[in-house]
C-alpha cells in the first residue's frame, strides 16, 4: 500500500482519542480495524491529515448485558460478533449477518463500529442495526450522544456523527424468543458486497406474523426500511405464499444504484424476491 | 561395494509434498519486490487517462522540484533509445505491426499507457510526484468495438488502419461438406476479455555495473527476455543477466517483454543507480496484458444421424492497441483445436486480428485453446439439441476411437499420439451419476421447479507441450520450442539439476527431483533444482503452454542418460569389467552376472578424485541436453458439471463437478491435482465471474478486485477428480496439465446452464453468466413465449 502522507496517533484511552481527533481538525479520521479505511488510502480516495487509531482502546471492545438491551463496543470484531453467546441469544440477526461480511481475514480485523461509521449502504450491518432498531452511542468533546439507527445513516458514506465524534458502541434491544430472523445476502462471490441484502425480523404468534421489520442493503444511498412490506406482513399468515405476496412492495420508494453487478430494475426485482424469502425464513414459514 | 538386489522405491508417481512450498508459504523467499540494493531508487508511472489522445505537452518541472524526486522523464526524453517493444510472432507476411515505444511519445492508445515516469528516493514520494506531472492531451475518438472497427469511417487506432492481419486456414472440401447437409447450425459466441490476476504483481529491479546489467523481474521468461533485450534494445547479450526469483504466478501474463522492464534498464543506466518498480493491483489490471477477447462465428454441418461433415470458424480477435510478444499468435494456437476430438470431412478457419484502443491482449492460460474448445463443445450441444440426442451420444458418434490413434485430424496438420475418450467418458459418467441426474432433471422440469437442474458436458482435448521448433517455424514464430537441462554430479554424490524451464509456482523443484531420483537412483533429498537465473541456467525457453514436463522433463531425462553413460565407463573400470557387461539400475552399476556393484555416488567421488580414470576419459559426469519435441502433447478428458439455476434470481450454483483427465503418466499426483483444481477454477471464473469491462469512453471499470470478481474457494464446488492414462509417445509418457482444467471447464459450466434453461427456450447466455444476465435471459424468453409462443431466444446480451 502506497498511500499519501498522513500523521498517525494511537491513543491509550477514549478521552485521549477524542482530544486527538478534535485537535486534528476536519481532515482527521478514525481508524479501527482498517477494513474500510485502508482500501480508501490504498486507492488514494482518502487523504486524511491525521489517523487516530482507536485500536488500542480496550474499553471499546466486548459485549455487555444491559438488562433489556446489549451494549456492544464499537471495536468488537465481526468474528467476535459472530461467536458471542449474548448476541446469539438476544439478537441473532446481527451474528448471522456479520458472518456474511467479506472473508475470515476481514472478519477478524473489521469491527462493528467501523462498519457502521463508514455508512456504506452496500455494507451488511447498517441495514441490520436499522432493522434491530439499535442506538448508536457517540463520544465527542461534549460527552456522549445517543443516535437512533434510523437517524444515523444520512447519505452515501455519510453518518450523522459530527466531526470530532467517535462511535463508541451500539445499544441493541433484546428480542424475545418469539422473534425469528434472517439476513438474505445476494452477492456474486463470497467476498463481494451485497448486490441486495434483506434483513428481516418477524414476531410470530398463533400461526401469523404479529410484527415484522425489514431493512434493505444497497437499495439506496442509505439502508432503508421496507415499511410497505412491514405493514402488509403484520397480521399475515406465516406461510410462504402469504409472505412472498407481502413482499411485493419491497422495492417501493427505493432508489437502487446501477453498477457492474446489477441495474436498478434487477435490484428492485431481487429486493422483492429476497424479502419474501427472508420474511418467510424469519417467520419459520 | 556390497551386493544388494534392493532397488529404491520409484519416486515418479509418488504424491511428494512440494520442496519449494515451505519457503513460499512462509514468505521465507525473495520476491522481486523484497530486493533492496544500495542506492536503489523507485519508479512510478504517469499513465494516460484517455483511451485515445494526442499528447500535446508533458510538464515535469513541478514533479522534479519535489523533495526526494531524483528525476522525471517523458517519452520524448528517451528518443530512439527506447526502441519498440517486440512482437515475436508475425503470423502473416503482410501483418501490420505498429511501432510500440515503451513510453508513449506522441499519441496514447489505451487507458494506462505510460506517458511519463518519476524516480524518487522512496516509493511514497514517487507516487506523490505522479500527481504533480502535468500532461496535456488532445482527445481522439476511441475504437472500442472491433466488430465495427473495420468499417469505412471508423476512427483509426494507427495510421495504417485497424486491421492487423487475416489468417486463413483450411483442409478438405468445405463447400461439399456444407452443400446439401441435412443439418447446418451457426452460432455466435463471445470470448470476453479477461485479466490474468497473478497473485504476485509485476515487479522489476535493474542495476548496472559498468556495461553489465542485472535485471530482476517477476517474469515467466528470463531466457526469452534476455534474448529480447539484446536483440531489440541493443544491449550485448553477454552483458545481460536476467534473474526471475521466486515468481508468484503468471498464467501467461508474465510471458511478456514489458515496457516497464525496458524502461527500468534505460533509467538505471541514465541515472547510474539501481531502480525498482512494483505495480499496484489496479495498475496491473489496466496494464498487464489481457486475455481472450474474441468474437467467434462457428458453423457446423452434420448428417441427420449426427455424423459431422464440416466445421467453419470465423474469428475476430481484439489485439488491443499494439502487438505484444505473441499477441497475434494466440488465436492461432486455437486454430487447430476447433475440431476437438471429432472426426469430420472438412474444416475451414479464418482469423482477423483487429486493433482497438484497449490494453493489448496476449497469452492467458490456455491461449487460444479455451476459446476453441468452448466453441466446439457448445455447438456440439446445440447439434445434440437440434437432433434430439443426448450430448454424450452425439460426441460418441463423432469422436476418434481409441484404436484409431495415432490419428491425423481434419486439420491435416496435427497427429494426436494417444487418447481414450471412451474410457475417460465412461469413468466420468459413473462418478457423476449421469443417468440419475438426468432422471432428477426430468422430474424437476415436469413439476416446474423454480430451481432448474442442468448437466454440462465437455469432452476436450488440447495441444500443449509447446512445441516442435519446425512447427513453430512454419507458423512464423520467432523462436524454437526446445528446452534445456543440465545435470551436475557433485563429488559427494549429490546432484544439482539446472533447468531452463523457469517455474513460477508449478513445483518443478519437486517433480524434477522425482524424475532425476529415478533416472540416477539417488535419493530425492540429495537433489537440488536450480532455475530462473540466466547466469545459473544460461539456456532455456522458459515456462508456458504446459511445456515444462513434456519438453523440459524430456531434456532432463536426456541429460541423465548422458550422466549414466559417462559414469558407466568409469564404473566399469572400477568394477574391472568391460563396459558392455555393466548394467545400471537403482543407482548401482553391476558387472554382468550379479557380481560386484558400485553406487553412482562412489563413481562421482572417483571421478572427482580422477586418480584412476581410464585413458582419455575426462574427469566429469556433468552433462547437458537440449530436447526438441517431435510433436505437441494432447491431454484430454471428460468434465461433467451439474448446476442449479434459480430462475427467480438468475443465480447459478455448481452442484457437482467431475473431472476425469488423461494426461498420460503422472510424475506427482499432488501437483497434478493442484493444476487441475486451479485450472478448473480459472475456467469456471470465465464462465461465471470474470470480465474486463471498458466503458463507452474506453475507461477500464474493473480496476480492483471488488469489480473484477475472481472467485475464491468459498465460491467453488469440491471437485471429484480422477484420471485415465493413455501414455504419450514420449519416453516419460507424459502430457501437459497446466492448462487442461481451464480449457475444459468453461464449456462444461455454460453447457450446464443452457441445459437447465433450454426448456424455457434459451440457447445461449453471454459470458460471464452473471445472475443478472441469466435472469434477463429468462425474462426475455418468458416474455417471448408469452407474446409469440415461439421458443428460441439468444437472451443475455450484455
Amino acid at each position: 500500500m502506497i498511500p499519501a502522507q498522513f500523521d498517525y496517533v494511537k491513543p491509550g484511552s477514549l478521552d485521549e482519542a477524542v482530544r486527538a481527533l478534535a485537535d486534528g481538525g476536519e481532515d482527521a479520521k478514525v481508524i479501527a480495524g482498517g477494513q474500510s479505511m485502508l482500501p480508501l488510502l490504498r486507492l488514494r480516495l482518502a487523504y486524511p491529515s491525521l489517523l487516530v487509531d482507536i485500536g488500542g482502546i480496550d474499553e471499546l471492545r466486548g459485549v455487555t448485558d444491559a438488562g433489556d438491551s446489549l451494549l456492544i463496543g464499537a471495536r468488537t470484531t465481526h468474528y467476535q460478533v459472530v461467536h458471542d453467546p449474548l448476541i446469539a441469544e438476544h439478537c441473532g440477526l446481527l451474528a448471522q449477518a456479520a458472518g456474511t461480511v467479506a472473508d475470515p481475514a476481514v472478519r477478524h480485523r473489521g469491527t462493528l463500529g467501523g462498519s457502521l461509521a463508514h455508512a456504506d449502504p452496500a455494507g451488511d450491518l447498517p441495514a441490520v442495526v436499522l432493522a434491530l432498531e439499535a442506538t448508536m452511542i457517540a463520544r465527542g468533546a461534549d460527552g456522549d450522544r445517543e443516535i437512533p439507527a434510523a437517524e444515523f445513516f444520512v447519505d452515501y458514506l455519510t453518518s450523522s456523527l459530527a466531526p470530532g465524534e467517535i462511535l463508541t458502541g451500539v445499544r441493541v434491544p433484546k428480542l424475545g424468543s418469539d422473534w425469528g430472523y434472517r439476513y438474505e445476502k445476494f452477492h456474486r462471490t463470497a467476498q463481494a458486497w451485497a448486490i441486495v441484502g434483506v434483513a428481516a425480523l418477524a414476531r410470530r404468534s398463533n400461526g401469523h406474523v404479529a410484527e415484522a421489520r425489514i431493512a434493505l442493503t444497497n437499495m439506496g444511498a442509505v439502508p432503508v426500511r421496507a415499511s410497505a412490506v412491514e405493514a402488509v406482513a403484520a397480521g399475515a399468515a406465516a406461510s410462504r405464499d402469504a409472505l412472498h405476496a407481502a413482499a411485493a412492495g419491497a422495492a417501493d420508494g427505493t432508489e437502487p444504484p446501477a453498477d457492474l453487478h446489477g441495474a436498478p430494475d434487477y435490484r428492485r426485482h431481487l429486493a422483492r424476491v429476497l424479502t419474501g424469502r427472508a420474511l418467510a425464513a424469519a417467520a419459520g414459514a | 561395494m556390497t551386493a544388494t538386489t534392493e532397488a529404491p522405491a520409484a519416486e515418479t508417481g509418488a504424491p511428494r509434498l512440494r520442496k519449494e512450498d515451505a519457503r513460499l508459504v512462509t514468505g521465507q523467499t525473495t520476491w522481486t519486490d523484497n530486493l533492496v540494493l544500495p542506492g536503489m531508487l523507485h519508479m512510478a508511472f504517469v499513465r494516460s487517462p484517455f483511451a485515445h489522445a494526442r499528447i500535446t505537452s508533458v510538464d515535469l518541472s513541478a514533479a522534479k522540484a519535489m523533495p526526494g524526486v531524483i528525476a522525471a522523464f517523458s517519452g520524448a526524453d528517451f528518443g530512439d533509445e527506447q526502441g519498440s517493444l517486440p512482437c515475436a510472432w508475425p503470423v502473416t507476411p503482410d501483418i501490420v505491426i505498429p511501432h510500440h515505444p515503451p513510453m508513449a511519445t506522441e499519441e496514447v492508445r489505451y487507458v494506462g499507457e505510460a506517458v511519463a515516469v518519476v524516480i524518487a528516493r522512496d516509493r511514497y514520494t514517487a507516487a506523490d510526484a505522479v500527481g504533480s506531472v502535468d500532461v496535456s492531451y488532445d482527445p481522439l475518438e476511441p475504437v472500442l468495438d472491433i466488430r465495427t472497427a473495420l468499417d469505412e469511417g471508423s476512427p483509426k487506432v494507427h495510421e495504417a488502419g485497424n486491421k492487423s492481419y487475416e489468417w486463413p486456414f483450411g483442409n478438405g472440401d468445405i463447400d461439399a461438406a456444407f452443400a446439401g447437409a441435412p443439418v447446418v447450425i451457426e452460432r455466435n459466441y463471445r470470448q470476453q476479455r479477461l485479466i490474468p490476476c497473478a497473485m504476485e504483481p509485476r515487479a522489476v529491479v535493474a542495476s548496472w555495473v559498468g556495461d553489465e546489467v542485472t535485471l530482476w523481474s517477476a517474469t515467466q521468461i528470463p531466457h526469452v527476455l534476455r534474448f529480447a533485450l539484446s536483440a531489440f534494445f541493443g544491449i550485448p547479450e553477454q552483458n545481460i543477466r536476467v534473474i526471475a526469483p521466486d515468481v508468484g504466478g503468471g498464467f501467461g501474463s508474465k510471458l511478456q517483454v514489458c515496457a516497464e522492464e525496458v524502461l527500468a534498464l534505460l533509467i538505471a543506466r541514465k541515472l547510474g543507480r539501481p531502480v525498482k518498480w512494483t505495480e499496484s493491483r489496479s495498475e496491473g489490471n489496466m496494464t498487464v496484458h489481457h486475455g481472450r477477447d474474441q468474437w467467434q462465428r462457428i458453423s457446423i454441418a452434420a448428417d441427420s444421424d449426427g455424423r459431422l461433415r464440416g466445421l467453419k470458424v470465423d474469428l475476430l480477435a481484439d489485439m488491443g492497441a499494439y502487438l505484444m510478444l505473441v499477441t497475434p499468435g494466440v488465436p492461432l494456437l486455437g486454430a487447430f483445436m476447433y475440431p476437438g476430438i471429432y472426426k469430420m470431412d472438412a474444416y475451414s478457419f479464418r482469423c482477423t486480428g483487429v486493433f482497438s484502443t484497449k490494453m493489448p491482449t496476449d497469452a492467458y492460460r490456455g491461449a487460444g485453446r479455451p476459446e476453441a474448445t468452448f466453441a466446439i463443445e457448445r455447438i456440439m450441444d446445440e447439434l445434440a439439441a437440434e437432433l434430439g440426442m443426448d450430448p454424450l451420444e452425439i460426441r460418441e458418434r463423432n469422436w476418434i476411437k481409441h484404436e484409431e490413434f495415432p490419428y491425423t485430424t481434419v486439420t491435416g496438420a496435427l497427429t494426436y499420439d494417444s487418447g481414450n475418450y471412451e474410457a475417460a467418458t465412461a469413468r466420468a459418467k459413473e462418478l457423476f451419476g449421469y443417468d440419475a441426474l438426468r432422471a432428477e432433471q426430468a422430474e424437476r422440469n415436469a413439476r416446474g421447479d423454480s430451481v432448474r437442474l442442468g448437466l454440462g458436458v465437455s469432452t476436450f482435448t488440447e495441444m500443449c507441450g509447446l512445441a516442435p521448433s519446425r512447427v513453430l517455424g512454419s507458423l512464423a514464430y520467432g523462436a524454437g520450442g526446445w528446452e534445456h537441462a543440465s545435470i551436475r554430479m557433485l563429488p559427494t554424490g549429490k546432484v544439482e539439476v539446472v533447468t531452463g524451464s523457469s517455474a513460477h509456482g508449478q513445483g518443478h523443484e519437486t517433480a524434477w527431483s522425482q524424475i532425476v531420483a529415478d533416472e540416477l537412483g539417488v535419493p530425492f533429498d540429495d537433489i537440488r533444482v536450480l532455475h530462473g537465473d540466466t547466469q545459473v541456467s544460461p539456456k532455456g525457453m522458459d515456462t508456458y503452454g504446459s511445456r515444462s514436463l513434456a519438453v523440459g522433463g524430456m531434456a532432463l531425462v536426456g541429460a541423465c542418460d548422458k550422466v549414466v553413460a559417462k559414469a558407466k565407463v568409469i564404473a566399469s573400470a572400477m568394477l574391472e569389467a568391460p563396459p558392455e557387461s555393466v548394467e545400471f539400475s537403482g543407482g548401482k552399476f553391476r558387472a554382468g552376472g550379479g557380481g560386484q556393484e558400485v553406487a553412482i555416488q562412489d563413481v562421482a567421488l572417483a571421478t572427482f578424485a580422477a586418480h584412476n580414470l581410464p585413458d582419455g576419459v575426462e574427469p566429469s559426469l556433468d552433462s547437458d541436453c537440449t530436447y526438441d519435441p517431435d510433436n505437441f502433447s494432447f491431454p484430454h478428458g471428460t468434465h461433467l458439471c451439474a448446476v442449479e439455476v434459480d430462475t427467480e434470481t438468475g443465480m447459478v450454483k455448481i452442484r457437482s463437478y467431475v473431472a476425469v483427465d488423461d494426461i498420460g503418466k503422472v510424475v506427482n499426483p499432488l501437483i497434478v491435482e493442484g493444476q487441475v483444481h486451479g485450472g478448473i477454477a480459472q475456467g469456471i471464473a470465465q464462465a461465471l465471474y470474470e470480465e474486463a469491462v471498458y466503458d463507452d469512453a474506453g475507461n477500464l471499470l474493473t480496476t480492483t478486485l471488488a469489480d473484477y470478481l475472481v472467485p475464491s474457494a468459498a465460491d467453488l464446488p469440491s471437485y471429484v477428480t480422477d484420471r485415465t492414462e493413455s501414455p504419450a509417445a514420449n519416453r516419460l509418457g507424459v502430457k501437459g496439465v497446466g492448462e487442461a482444467g481451464t480449457i475444459a471447464s468453461t464449456p462444461a459450466v455454460v453447457n450446464a446452464i443452457i441445459d437447465a434453461l433450454r426448456p424455457l427456450g434459451i440457447r445461449d447466455i453471454t459470458m460471464p453468466c452473471t445472475p443478472e444476465r441469466v435472469w434477463r435471459a429468462i425474462e426475455t424468453a418468458r416474455a417471448g413465449a408469452a407474446t409469440s409462443g415461439t421458443s428460441n431466444s439468444d437472451g443475455g446480451a450484455a
